[in-house]
């Protein structure tokens, strides 16, 4: 017997901050309106003060452990560079990364011995695919630059089959009241871009 | 009927409201914080930050006699505090049921220490419940509250980071009735409730009964999810989700109630399996019961004891199966640890402190991180509470020039928290150390809750403000200033006149916190010009995380600071810092 079989697994990564866990409550929200059963893992507290956060979202008919195995994310968000590199090998076989151009440098590199990497693109697309967004570009255009996380989870709604009217639902749920409309156009924007890749 | 996605600590929130408690007590802790904040939704269930844990579990008690039920929620470590009314409650008993949440890290994602928790459920010898996921963790509420009036006992409520802030589906109820019992104020009631040697000593012999009873109840209450007959797993909290992804095929004796354990539904599992597997985090405390019982089985030979557990970690125990999964030829990775927030108002302190070469007693807040490069100024973090008694301890082992440079750090939270008694201690017994109290006005590291000094109550009404230098003032303390963390000058005025002072002395930081309650953004950011920059390296000191240095820099430079404007809040240590104008203000 398998278990978690036809399970979808979801790992978004980023820096504390920027709204890596509102991306990962709208993904689940919305899994959870297309009536399947949801997991979804993080872990606060430090991770708030600027440090790697790491969510974990898995849906499907039936789902066990609220933790994505390594070697077996569908999906890898990363709203930062670096960041996708730190949790390379949750990535499956067939997985695709949908990555953020965002680069923040962390303090072991300016103040520190480290050096920040700079050919991510070629080691994460060395097996699957990668769509590059440019978050904190469109997020600009749309008229906020809070809404970058939005626009990478339009990208991922592009390629889960989950029905665009519940991914607006999940929207409307999740985000700040009164940050509904731009946070759409933001999801908007971003799905049309990786509609068109990958 | 409502269905809805919830953290464990909010379906835990909905539990105490649907299971008619009256009152729910705490202190702030990671990963338990978020429980009595998602109470406050439900007005009918009264709700309060307390300075500590020990307050809380008293508070908790004192409703519980009074006839309501209670609830005391706190971080594993909170319990070490509440430990003292904890074993004593046992003695007593209830008079409405009363649970205490502990809220365990293993992995310690954001803790001290990683203790196992389950070893004061034995200890205490009181019942200990642990659900799996957000709808358990509702809905075995209830039943902990009922086997805490039906047995007469407190029960301890244990979840783990994993449980707490994992969100899963979960359906919710109505309030249950409030239960009443009315206060007993009689001689009876005075032997159950007065603990002297007399009425303790009886006592002991019921609570040696009542073990034996919940032990009877547990056997009927855990059940067994039979599959194959090959490998059978005893396991708790969520450690099962876990086995049943690696062992599909195994039968398993989930342990919800896991102390005492069920020792009818073990043999039943053993006897029918080839081979028996304990899966527990932490400590081997279902192992060594089993054992005990003279039943042989795997656990801790082959799970790690330390760190929290996943299904990657059960693979490579039992199948070796690692190896497939990593990537070859990666760079190294640069570390992004916690680090304090630009503008944090601990920063301009601490990097005084390395300045002058301090030795620092060190407590447990978001001040904590000044550990870290660069600013690395802090030598001892112990426990909430540890660095005024700590540093008085130091003060008096060693010669009188050296004690000069001992001095203490602590935060507004954990002063009241822990330390009152520290300074007292310090002021009674004539020490002379520098206590340094960051009042930034909120307790930042958990998510910024109100405390005694922030005038406001875990409801946000207005209430009493604990006066910091009043405190001091009225324990003994002669010497108490002031000081504005942005102002390095200032800061460093203050710390020499306090070293200099014969006598314990405070200082007191007067910056808020600038994510707590609100957010702080002053009306202008710093930005770099790079033509005045020299390159010195001086304002990376301060390890601000808006502060980026840049490889390679312009015109042959080997790097640029750049200052990221959408993390520059405005602070200006930095330009401070900077003896060549490269630091600049603009609007912003
Ligand atoms: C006994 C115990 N209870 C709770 C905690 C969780 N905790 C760590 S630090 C802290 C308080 C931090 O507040 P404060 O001292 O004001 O410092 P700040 O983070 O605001 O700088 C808390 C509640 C703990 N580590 N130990």
């Amino acid at each position: 017997m398998v278990v978690d079989e036809g399970v979808t697994n979801i790992l978004m990564c980023g820096v504390g901050g920027q709204g890596v866990i509102l991306a990962s409550n709208i993904t689940s929200t919305a899994a959870m309106l297309a009536g399947f059963e949801v997991k979804k893992s993080e872990v606060h507290g430090m991770s708030q003060r600027g440090g790697s956060v790491v969510t974990h979202v898995r849906y499907g008919e039936s789902v066990s452990s609220p933790l994505i195995s390594k070697g077996r994310a569908d999906y890898m968000l990363a709203f930062e560079r670096l960041e996708a590199l730190r949790y390379i090998e949750y990535l499956g076989e067939h997985a695709i990364a949908i990555l953020n151009t965002r680069r923040m440098i962390p303090t072991t590199v300016s103040s520190g011995p480290f050096e920040y990497p700079d050919d991510i693109e070629v080691h994460l697309g060395r097996n699957i695919p990668v769509i590059v967004v440019d978050g904190p570009g469109i997020a600009r255009k749309v008229g906020n630059v809070r809404t970058a996380n939005t626009v990478i989870v339009g990208a991922l709604s592009a390629k889960l089959d989950i029905p665009l009217e519940i991914w607006k639902a999940a929207v409307h749920r999740s985000v700040p009241p009164g940050t509904e409309e731009i946070n759409m156009k933001a999801f908007e924007e971003g799905r049309k871009l990786a509609g068109s890749q990958g | 009927m409502m269905r809805e996605l919830l953290s464990g600590n909010e379906a835990i929130a909905e539990g105490i409201f649907e299971a008619g408690v009256r009152v729910a007590v705490g202190y702030p802790g990671t990963p338990s914080t978020e429980i009595l904040q998602n109470v406050v939704k439900h007005p009918q269930v009264y709700a309060e930050w307390c300075p500590n844990e020990k307050v809380a579990l008293e508070v908790a008690f004192g409703a519980s006699f009074a006839g309501r039920r209670s609830i005391a929620v706190m971080k594993h470590v909170g319990l070490n505090v509440a430990a003292d009314p904890l074993f004593t409650f046992s003695y007593t008993g209830v008079n409405a049921g009363c649970v205490i949440i502990t809220a365990d890290d293993p992995g310690m994602h954001s803790s001290q220490n990683e203790q196992a928790n389950r070893h004061y459920a034995r200890a205490a010898k009181i019942p200990m419940f642990e659900p799996t996921n957000s709808q358990e963790a509702k809905d075995l509420l209830k039943v902990a509250f009922d086997v805490s009036e039906r047995f007469d006992t407190p029960v301890l409520y244990r979840i783990t980071t994993r449980v707490a802030h994992s969100s899963t589906i979960v359906d919710l109820g109505r309030r249950e009735k409030e239960y009443e019992m009315p206060i007993g104020h009689d001689a009876e009631s005075m032997r159950k409730f007065v603990m002297v040697p007399a009425n303790a000593r009886v006592k002991h012999t019921r609570i040696e009964q009542r073990l034996m009873d919940l032990q009877e109840f547990s056997n009927e209450f855990n059940k067994i999810e039979w599959k194959g007959k090959k490998v059978g797993i005893v396991t708790n909290g969520v450690a099962r989700h876990y086995a049943r992804e690696v062992f599909p095929d195994a039968s398993i004796l989930k342990l919800l109630m896991s102390w005492p354990i069920p020792d009818e539904r073990v043999r039943e599992l053993a006897d029918a399996v080839d081979q028996l597997i304990i899966i527990e985090e932490l400590d081997p405390i279902i192992e060594e019961t089993i054992k005990v019982m003279g039943i042989d089985c795997i656990g801790k030979d082959k799970v790690p004891i330390t760190g929290e557990l996943s299904p990657d970690v059960l693979r490579r125990a039992f199948f070796d199966l690692d190896e497939a999964h990593e990537v070859i030829g990666l760079p190294d990775i640069p570390p992004r640890p916690p680090v304090m927030c630009p503008g944090c108002p601990h920063r301009g302190l601490f990097y005084m402190l390395k300045k002058f070469d301090l030795i620092v007693s060190g407590d447990i807040g978001c001040y904590t991180l000044a550990v870290l490069p660069p600013l690395s100024a802090m030598d001892t973090c112990l426990c909430m509470g540890a660095s005024v008694s700590g540093a008085h301890g130091m003060e008096k082992a060693i010669k009188e020039e050296q004690a000069r440079r001992v001095v203490s750090v602590i935060g507004d939270s954990t002063f009241v928290h822990s330390d009152i008694t520290g300074l007292v201690n310090t002021v009674y017994n004539k020490g002379t150390s520098t206590i340094i109290l960051l009042d930034n006005r909120t307790t930042a590291m958990t998510g910024g809750q109100h405390h005694p000094a922030t005038g406001r109550t875990l409801e946000g009404e207005e209430t009493n403000r604990l006066d910091f230098v009043k405190v001091a003032k009225a324990v003994g303390v002669e010497y108490v200033q002031k000081f504005d963390p942005y102002d390095l000058d200032e800061t460093k005025d203050a710390l020499m006149k306090a070293l200099q002072f014969k006598g314990t002395n405070v200082m007191i930081s007067t910056r808020p916190c600038v994510l707590a309650p609100r957010k702080i953004r002053f009306d202008h950011v710093v930005w770099s010009d790079t033509d005045n920059c020299k390159r010195c390296g001086m304002c990376l000191k301060l390890g601000c995380p808006a502060i980026e240095r840049h490889e390679p820099g312009t015109d042959g430079e080997k790097f640029d600071v750049i200052v990221n404007d959408e993390l520059c809040v405005g602070c200006d240590l930095c330009l401070q810092m900077c003896k060549f104008d490269a630091l600049k203000r603009r609007e912003g």
